[in-house]
Parts: C-alpha cells; sequence; structure tokens
C-alpha cells in the first residue's frame, strides 16, 4: 500500500495530505485537534469521500465509496464513538451485515471469535451483551468486529482516550501482536508518549495538511513537537495589564470521577484573580470539560473545595452548591461543546427565548418579561454581527459559527463576575474569533475573572495573563504568559514536566 | 364431579370464543411487531386493520355482485380476490406510513395517529357507501356466501369432541396467524435477516455503518408488518363477525392489539397465547353474571387494559434490557446526521 494523496477543495479539513501505510509496521498520526488526522481516516475507511486525491492499494488506484468498498480492500476503522448495538452479544455484533454464505449460526461466529483472541491475546466472551462490557471490553469487540471480516489495516481513532493506563497497556500489547502478524495499525493520537512507545513511524499533521514523516526511534519528542506546533502568523491580540488582581476562585486539590469511574481530575489547585485572564491549555480530554462544570456546579466533586471570594473578601464554597445558586453568584459558564447546541442553547427556540434561558427566572409577575432579553438578543446580533434573517429565527438554522456568537455573547451580556468559556472561537473564522477575543478583553478591564481554555496555543499566548497546563487531569505548570513559549507550553502538554513526575 | 364437568364445558364454550377474539389482536401485535422491530412506532395500525377489513369487504362485493348475477361461485376467486384486496390495501396504508416517516422523517406518533383517524374514515366512508348501494334496511352490509368460505372450518372438526371444538375448530386464517406469528418470532431471533432487523432498529447508524441498507430494511418490515395487520381486519369481517360489515364495529382492537407488543415483550411467539388470553379478557364479561348491574360490566371490559398498565410497570420495574423497546423506536434515521 503506497502514497495515499488526497486534496479537499473548500473545506481545509485536509489539504494536499499524504500517507504511506506499510504492513507490519504501527503508523501513529500526530496532530493538534482539528488538524484533520480522523478526516483523513475516515476517507480511507469509506465514511467521507475525498473531493479529489488519489488513493492507492498495492500500486493500483482505488475507490473507497462506502465502508462495504474499505472492508474489501481489508481497511477497518475503529472509531472513538463505538458502533455497536447494547442488547445484542459480542457475536451478534460482529455478525451484523455480514453476507456470509450457508446457514446462519452464530455459533460458528462465537467458535471464530474465541480463535481471534487466542491469536491475538484478547480476553473476550462472545456471549456476553453488550450493556453489561467496560469500554475497554467494547473496544475489544470493535477490533475483532473489523478482525473478523479479515480486515489487513487497522485505524484506531484515539484508541486509549477511554482506557485506564492498564487497559491501555494491554491494547498495546494486542497491537503488537498484530503488527507481529503482519498487519498494518494506524493509530490516531495527540499523545506524545504513546507515540514514542508504540508506534514505528510518525506522521505530524497540521492544519489538515501533511507537515512529515519521521521514524520514531530517530526523533524525539522536542522535534516532533515542533512539526506539531510548526510556525504561523502571530496573532495581533491586545493585552491589557490586569488592573488591581483579586484572588477570585480558588481551587484546592479538587479530585473529580467520571460516571465510568476514570480519574478526570487529579488534586488540581489553582487561583483565578479578578481582572485577569486564566488561560487553560491542554489536549482535549485531558480534563478541561470536567474542570469548568466542576466550578458551574454541574460536576459531581469526588473531593476538594473551590471556593469564592467576594469583593468583600470572605468566601463562599462553591462545591455542593446547586449550579443555579453558582450562577446568581455571578459565575458564568460558556462552553462550546463539539456540537455547539449541545449545551447552552436550545435549537428550536429562537435568539431572544434562548437569552430569557438566562433570565427567566428573574421577573417578579406572572408574564414573561420579553423586552429585556430581546434588546439583549439586539445587543448580541449586532456586536457580534450574527448572521441572522432575524431575532425570530430558530438557531438550529443558524450556521455553527453564528450559533457559537448567540452563546458566548449572551453569556458575557449576564455580566458575570467569572467568566468561563471553553473553545470560544472553536469554528469560527478570523474576524469572529477577534469579536471575541475583544469581548473578553472588554469583560476583563471591568475586573472579570476568566478563565479561557483554548486549543490555538498562540492565541492563548497572546491573549492570557497565565496559562495552566492540564494533562492527564493534572496540573503539569502555570506559566506567565508573557514569559513563556509554544514549545514550552506544547511539552507540557504532552507530559508532566519531570519536576511534577518525581513528586 | 359435577364442578368439575361444568368447568370443562364452560372451557370448551368459552375457549373458542377467545381464540376468535384473540386473532385479530394476533395479526395486529404480530405485524406491528415487525415493524417496531425496525424502529418504526407505527400507531396507525388501528387504522391499517380498518384498511384491510373494508379492502376485503369491496373485493368481496363485488365478486358478490358477480355472484348474484349468476355466475358460479369459484372457490378459488372468493377466497383471493377479498384476500388480495385486504392486503393491497394494508399496503398501501404502509407505504403511506413508510414514505412519510422513513423518506421524509415525519414525526412518527404524528403520522400513526393521523393514519388511524384516515384509515378508519376510510373504512366508514365505504362501508356507508356499500351499504347505500345495497339499499339494506339495517345499516350493515352481509356477505355470507364468501363467508362462508372463509369460515370454513376443519372438516372433521366436529367428529372430535372437545379437542376438535378447542383446537380443529377455526378457519385457515386464524392457523395463518399463529403459523405467521411463530415463523415471524423465529426469523426474529435465529436468522441472519431478524439480526439486521433487530440492530436496525436498536441502532440505525450501527447497522448503517456494517452495510446493512437501514431504508431498505424498514421501509419492508413496516410494509410487511402492515399487511399482516391488515388481514386482522379480514379475519374479523369474514369470519368472526360472519361477513357482516358495520360502521366501527371493530372497535378499538387495534390499539388492544399495539398494547399486545408490550405485554408480550416484542416477541410474537408469546403473542400467540397473550392475544387468547386478552380475547378471553375481551369478552370475559359476558360470562360472568352481573345481573342488571351494567356498570359492573363495564368495569369486566376493562381488563384487557387493566392488564397492560401492570405489565408496562412490571416490565419497567424489573429493567431487564431485552425487554426494554427497541433503542431506536421512534426516532427518524438519516445518516449525516452522526
Amino acid at each position: 500500500m503506497r502514497n495515499i494523496t488526497k486534496t479537499f477543495g473548500s473545506t481545509v479539513a485536509n489539504e494536499n495530505a499524504q500517507l504511506d501505510i506499510y504492513r507490519g509496521e504501527i503508523l501513529a498520526i500526530l496532530g493538534e485537534n482539528g488538524s484533520g488526522k480522523t478526516t483523513l481516516m475516515n476517507m480511507l475507511a469509506g465514511i467521507y469521500y475525498p473531493d479529489s486525491g488519489q488513493i492507492y492499494y498495492d500500486g493500483k488506484e482505488i475507490v473507497i465509496a462506502s465502508p462495504g468498498d474499505a472492508f474489501s480492500y481489508g481497511i477497518g476503522m475503529i472509531h472513538q464513538h463505538f458502533k455497536l448495538v447494547n442488547v445484542l452479544s459480542a457475536a451478534e455484533n460482529v455478525a451484523l451485515g455480514l453476507k456470509e454464505k450457508g446457514r446462519f449460526n452464530i455459533k460458528k461466529v462465537a467458535a471464530r471469535i474465541r480463535e481471534l483472541c487466542d491469536q491475538y491475546g484478547f480476553e473476550l466472551d462472545p456471549e456476553e451483551k453488550i450493556y453489561n462490557m467496560s469500554v475497554s471490553q467494547k473496544q475489544t469487540v470493535e477490533i475483532i468486529k473489523v478482525l473478523y471480516r479479515g480486515a489487513d489495516i487497522l485505524i484506531l481513532d484515539e484508541p486509549t482516550a477511554v482506557l485506564t493506563p492498564q487497559e491501555t497497556e494491554k491494547l498495546f500489547r494486542v497491537l503488537r501482536n498484530m503488527r507481529d502478524a503482519g498487519k498494518a495499525v494506524v493509530i490516531i493520537t495527540h499523545k506524545m508518549s504513546e507515540v514514542e512507545e508504540l508506534s514505528d513511524r510518525v506522521v505530524v499533521l497540521r492544519k489538515g495538511a501533511y507537515v512529515g514523516d519521521v521514524l520514531t526511534k530517530d526523533t524525539n519528542a522536542e522535534e516532533m513537537t515542533n512539526m506539531l506546533v510548526g510556525h504561523k502568523v502571530t496573532l495581533e491580540i491586545v493585552r491589557p495589564e490586569p488592573v488591581n488582581p483579586k484572588p477570585r476562585i480558588e481551587v484546592k486539590d479538587l479530585v473529580v470521577r467520571s460516571e465510568e469511574g476514570i480519574l478526570k481530575l487529579k488534586n488540581i489547585s489553582f487561583t483565578a484573580k479578578s481582572g485577569e485572564i486564566l488561560g487553560i491549555a491542554g489536549v482535549s480530554g485531558n480534563g478541561q470539560k470536567e474542570l469548568l462544570e466542576a466550578i458551574a456546579g454541574l460536576q459531581p466533586v469526588e473531593s476538594g473545595s473551590i471556593r469564592y471570594i467576594r469583593d468583600d473578601g470572605g468566601s463562599d464554597e462553591l462545591v455542593g452548591r446547586d449550579p443555579y445558586d453558582i450562577q446568581r453568584m455571578g459565575v458564568s459558564l460558556s462552553f462550546v461543546p463539539e456540537d455547539r447546541l449541545g449545551m447552552g442553547l436550545v435549537g428550536s427556540m429562537d435568539i431572544t427565548e434562548n437569552m430569557m434561558l438566562r433570565s427567566y427566572r428573574r421577573g417578579h409577575t406572572f408574564l414573561l418579561d420579553q423586552k429585556k432579553p430581546h434588546s439583549v438578543a439586539e445587543d448580541v446580533v449586532h456586536d457580534l454581527s450574527v448572521n441572522t434573517p432575524n431575532l425570530e429565527t430558530p438557531v438550529r438554522r443558524l450556521s455553527g459559527g453564528n450559533v457559537q456568537k448567540v452563546l458566548v455573547g449572551r453569556e458575557i451580556a449576564s455580566a458575570p463576575k467569572v467568566l468561563l468559556t471553553a473553545y470560544a472561537v472553536r469554528g469560527l473564522d478570523i474576524n469572529s474569533s477577534y469579536t471575541i477575543y475583544d469581548l473578553i478583553n472588554e469583560q476583563k478591564k471591568q475586573g472579570v475573572a476568566v478563565i479561557y481554555v483554548g486549543e490555538d496555543l498562540d492565541v492563548l499566548l497572546a491573549l492570557a495573563d497565565r496559562i495552566l497546563v492540564l494533562c492527564d487531569g493534572q496540573v503539569s505548570g502555570i506559566v506567565d504568559a508573557r514569559e513563556t513559549d509554544k514549545y514550552e507550553v506544547g511539552m507540557m502538554m504532552t507530559r508532566l514536566s519531570k519536576k511534577e513526575k518525581e513528586a | 364431579m359435577g364442578a368439575l364437568a361444568s368447568l370443562g364445558a364452560f372451557l370448551v364454550s368459552f375457549l373458542p370464543r377467545a381464540v376468535a377474539q384473540g386473532i385479530p389482536l394476533l395479526y395486529g401485535s404480530t405485524g406491528e411487531t415487525i415493524t417496531e422491530k425496525a424502529g418504526n412506532l407505527n400507531l396507525g395500525i388501528p387504522g391499517i386493520m380498518y384498511v384491510g377489513g373494508i379492502s376485503g369487504v369491496i373485493g368481496a362485493f363485488l365478486y358478490e355482485q358477480r355472484l348474484n348475477a349468476g355466475a358460479p361461485v369459484n372457490a378459488f376467486l372468493i377466497i383471493m380476490i377479498p384476500l388480495v384486496c385486504s392486503l393491497l390495501g394494508s399496503l398501501m396504508m404502509g407505504l403511506i406510513y413508510s414514505f412519510l416517516t422513513i423518506s421524509l422523517r415525519a414525526n412518527q406518533n404524528v403520522a400513526g395517529l393521523s393514519l388511524t383517524t384516515f384509515g378508519i374514515g376510510f373504512g366508514n366512508f365505504f362501508g356507508g357507501s356499500l351499504i347505500k348501494l345495497t339499499g339494506s334496511e339495517v345499516p350493515s352490509i352481509a356477505l355470507t356466501t364468501t363467508s362462508q368460505y372463509f369460515s370454513k372450518k376443519l372438516p372433521f372438526a366436529d367428529n372430535l369432541s372437545w379437542f376438535g371444538k378447542i383446537f380443529l375448530s377455526y378457519s385457515f386464517l386464524a392457523y395463518a396467524a399463529i403459523i405467521i406469528a411463530f415463523v415471524t418470532a423465529y426469523v426474529i431471533r435465529r436468522t441472519r435477516i431478524g439480526l439486521n432487523l433487530r440492530a436496525v432498529g436498536e441502532n440505525p447508524a450501527t447497522a448503517d455503518a456494517a452495510g446493512i441498507p437501514v431504508g431498505r430494511y424498514k421501509y419492508v418490515a413496516t410494509c410487511l408488518g402492515s399487511m399482516i395487520a391488515g388481514l386482522g381486519g379480514l379475519y374479523y369481517v369474514m369470519d368472526y363477525a360472519c361477513g357482516v360489515w358495520s360502521n366501527d364495529a371493530f372497535g378499538d382492537r387495534g390499539w388492544l392489539a399495539i398494547a399486545l407488543v408490550i405485554f408480550t415483550v416484542w416477541r410474537p411467539d408469546l403473542s400467540v397465547f397473550a392475544s387468547i388470553l386478552f380475547g378471553g379478557l375481551y369478552i370475559l364479561y359476558l360470562y360472568i353474571p352481573t345481573g342488571t348491574r351494567l356498570a359492573l360490566k363495564e368495569l369486566y371490559k376493562m381488563l384487557p387494559y387493566v392488564v397492560t398498565l401492570v405489565v408496562l410497570i412490571i416490565s419497567s420495574m424489573k429493567k431487564k434490557r431485552e425487554n426494554q423497546p427497541p433503542e431506536g423506536l421512534g426516532i427518524p434515521y438519516f445518516r449525516e446526521e452522526r
């Protein structure tokens, strides 16, 4: 298999990306969020279809138009979000959609699964129902599903994101077995340590484009970070000096566990000051969401404390409080999730009504106050130049970027004391991004404590006063944004600093 | 001994009637189960059963017109014409529902309920028209010749005392209902097609990724389910009601069929027995002496619904995953949304 080159026309998901995959090798694809790793692989797996470009298989050009086509070339992909039917057993899930000849016999399928398990060192009971399985078992079913169909090329999209270290170790052993059996394994990741530990070769993607291709043994983390972060036009973002910063939020030894029991935050401690922007850097999924939700009262906290310090110097504990109480104290959360509408906005309601979601409890009469939300909506639309036919358009119909402006605009309009924002500019064009930066700076000048979770290191470095770097649910460091550079932060993002490791 | 004998006599007279009541429910619930297994909650079933009934009546009526004109009775045609008409009528309803909910992704509840309203209106309109055509004095239309053929029992049923009465005294449509139910249960649980169908109903995105044609499965399951349910309407008119169509006589059996699907936790094989139980409960009030207290009678009529509610409560309390409705039930699927 050689020389996969793909170009995308209008979207910049992938631009002239290219990739070689060899049998008997583990290839890691490294890149920041949104650098097009998953898109590129989805084209191999038949989920997306490339706008232009060619795929060669053993030197011959092929067309992959559907998952079925991909299977026929022995390409199987294990998606981040598993595609399994919960009430069926593992064997039944594997048998789904198979077009084998002869009488349907689930026992035969189960027997073949056991063979595969022995061959590669999986542990799995084919009769077990999916809903009884742990995340790692489900992943095993997904891998077997692909192997069962005779895949030679396995693509795993961030397979370790949901696994414990022990499970990750087990998975890596299995993947090495597969490599030794002559299969090609591709893993998408943004964890440097995994690349170093597992892969034979690394391909780095940045902003949808192919940056480079190195043998893992010939490189080191620093060089990979260089390739990963790359160079780009420095953004001119104003950074006013913080005025009279005072501690506002004090987080101490915060521990948060996800529903599945995975430790998401380990002993986080920091202070956010008024009139200051605290940037939070880290590869997505390293605890940013949990941290913000814990402060906003949406996430159960296992231990630790979050204290809100009032202007008069007194302080209140936020842990265990109702989110509405926290909100009334002036803590405002604007989290922009990947699907944008998932949190914060109701898609079928219009802009004014979405503004009302924040204010409806404030009125004292039986009827809702329509006027104020309406004028807030007008302001947001005007200030952020939201592209909408009118205020009565359901938010769902707006484009993603505009939806985001409505969300961020509303949170800022609620005049908070603490503004929590995550990925505020995700998917926004340059102009809108700058409007958002200006708005955030405006809040900072008014003495709001801003906690800004960002993906783009350049922006974080230019906008924030201090940067807290999260890695694997731990603080790998808090640095002064004026004195650090993105290499330092990038290194901290992918591994805990030596000091922390020893501690 | 005397008590036992009278219980026996009661069962011999009660059971066949319970079965006859149960068969339309069995058709309806088997059809609805197939549909729901594909993720479509078709609340149009009551209307579809109506249409299945009236379509058969129309076919039979036209054929009997020819008989009245002096043509000899053709045993094949007199069965096949109403049967095919009934199947086509309910197929049309199934296609409308499928087109609305699968192709246009309309809300399934709204589409289903409007089909029910439409189906009942359709039945009453044509029923009324036919009654007008015959110029009958009573508000009903009798298709006795057709009914004679449809309700033919197994020839040796009468010679076999109680055994014959309980097990052999039914028409071919009744046995067909039971066979269809068992075959459906087998296909759903044991075959590749059934596995794929369940996947479509549980998680269409997964089925799609596995290369299963989701839309085709949904269309076929919904239309097939509608046709099976429609046969329940045909059985009701031609056998149970002895070929007499009168408007609204079919009643709320369609809703009972849908309740039966939940009652049997989406298993047509269980439905064979449950439908007879429901049929029995449905007519139990006729056998319980209530004297002049009509209110009590009405209370007994509630029994099937009370039982359904109790089962719903129990099954949701037990929370066994296999006994829950298909996960994708009621949710339209389209690929671009993943």
